[in-house]
């Protein structure tokens, strides 16, 4: 079950750096096509000054980054009656390899629907380098309570 | 030793003039999604629930089999819309998931303009976008938020 006082609740700071192995193993997994996504060389020859980061990298930049004190076991989330339900991505500043990033997630919202059957819990991450906001992401997940 | 194709490298610059509401960007096909693809994205994405890629887990949880991760399918529409505009142009993006991807699924994203504005010397236009699967079974709804540069 979900408690509503974890509304407001936010994690740590968070740093990663965005590896290149990672967003080749990424572009391949999407079949990207594109090469200034999984070559340095192409992504220089298009003017970035590495590979860049897919528009969606940035949740992944959340889970290979996972907040202890926003930690699934903390706010009562079983993954085997875990769904996405919704996601945002606002971007500010592309991402690019070599990137050392800070995230910070943020509690905004649970709310059930079907008698308390399923439960939703909003979650927003924002994600900057070297203090100024490249991307923001606001995350939906669904928890059946009957698979629970 | 990767080869460059060069039309991938430059993008045509979108026309906003040209551009209309009702107008369809070119769809993407995808899949059918496989189990390899799947690992492949749990290690890129680093979604690591096991959901999607042990069936025995799936099954103690009460699926069939295993299932593709939700954020696949919007990669796959995020590729469909580099392939059109540059991603710098991608302000705003984002989706619901309504069904589930089921493993070996193929998938179509597709996308149409449902808005087009012009304010402040911004050019603006907005996209409904979604994704389905051979079926025709809607699996992802969304919108995306373009800002078109002036063509130089």
């Amino acid at each position: 079950m979900l408690n509503p006082e974890n509304i407001g609740r936010k994690s740590e700071e968070r740093e990663i750096v965005v590896e290149h192995g990672q967003l080749k193993l990424f572009a391949k997994a999407i079949f990207e096509t594109n090469p200034i996504y999984f070559d340095e060389a192409a992504a220089k020859a298009a003017g970035h000054p590495d590979i860049l980061a897919p528009p969606t990298f940035g949740n992944c930049l959340k889970l290979l980054a996972p907040s202890k004190d926003l930690s699934y076991d903390s706010l009562g989330i079983d993954y085997k009656g875990l769904l996405h339900a919704e996601e945002k991505i606002e971007s500010y500043q592309p991402i690019y390899a070599g990137d050392r990033l800070t995230l910070l997630t943020e509690v905004v919202d649970m709310y059930e629907k079907k008698g308390g059957a399923l439960e939703f819990l909003v979650m927003r991450t924002s994600i900057h380098r070297q203090g100024e906001l490249v991307q923001s992401l606001t995350g939906t997940v669904v928890m059946r309570q009957e698979v629970a | 030793m990767v080869s460059i194709d060069s039309n991938a490298l430059e993008l045509h610059a979108l026309d906003f003039s040209s551009l209309s509401i009702g107008d369809q960007l070119p769809p993407l096909q995808f899949g059918a999604i496989s189990r390899h693809t799947l690992a492949l994205y749990c290690g890129g994405s680093g979604d690591h629930n096991p959901i999607h890629v042990d069936r025995d887990f799936a099954q103690a949880a009460g699926y069939d089999d295993v299932f593709a991760h939700g954020m696949l399918s919007m990669a796959i529409l995020g590729r469909m819309l580099t392939n059109w505009t540059a991603q710098e142009n991608i302000k705003t993006f984002s989706v619901r998931f309504s069904a589930i991807t089921q493993v070996l699924d193929e998938v179509t994203a597709s996308a149409t303009i449902s808005d087009k504005t012009s304010e402040n010397g911004e050019q603006r236009l907005t996209l409904d976008i979604e994704t389905r699967t051979q079926t025709g079974a809607k699996t992802l709804t969304g919108s995306a938020t373009i800002v078109v540069p002036p063509l130089k």
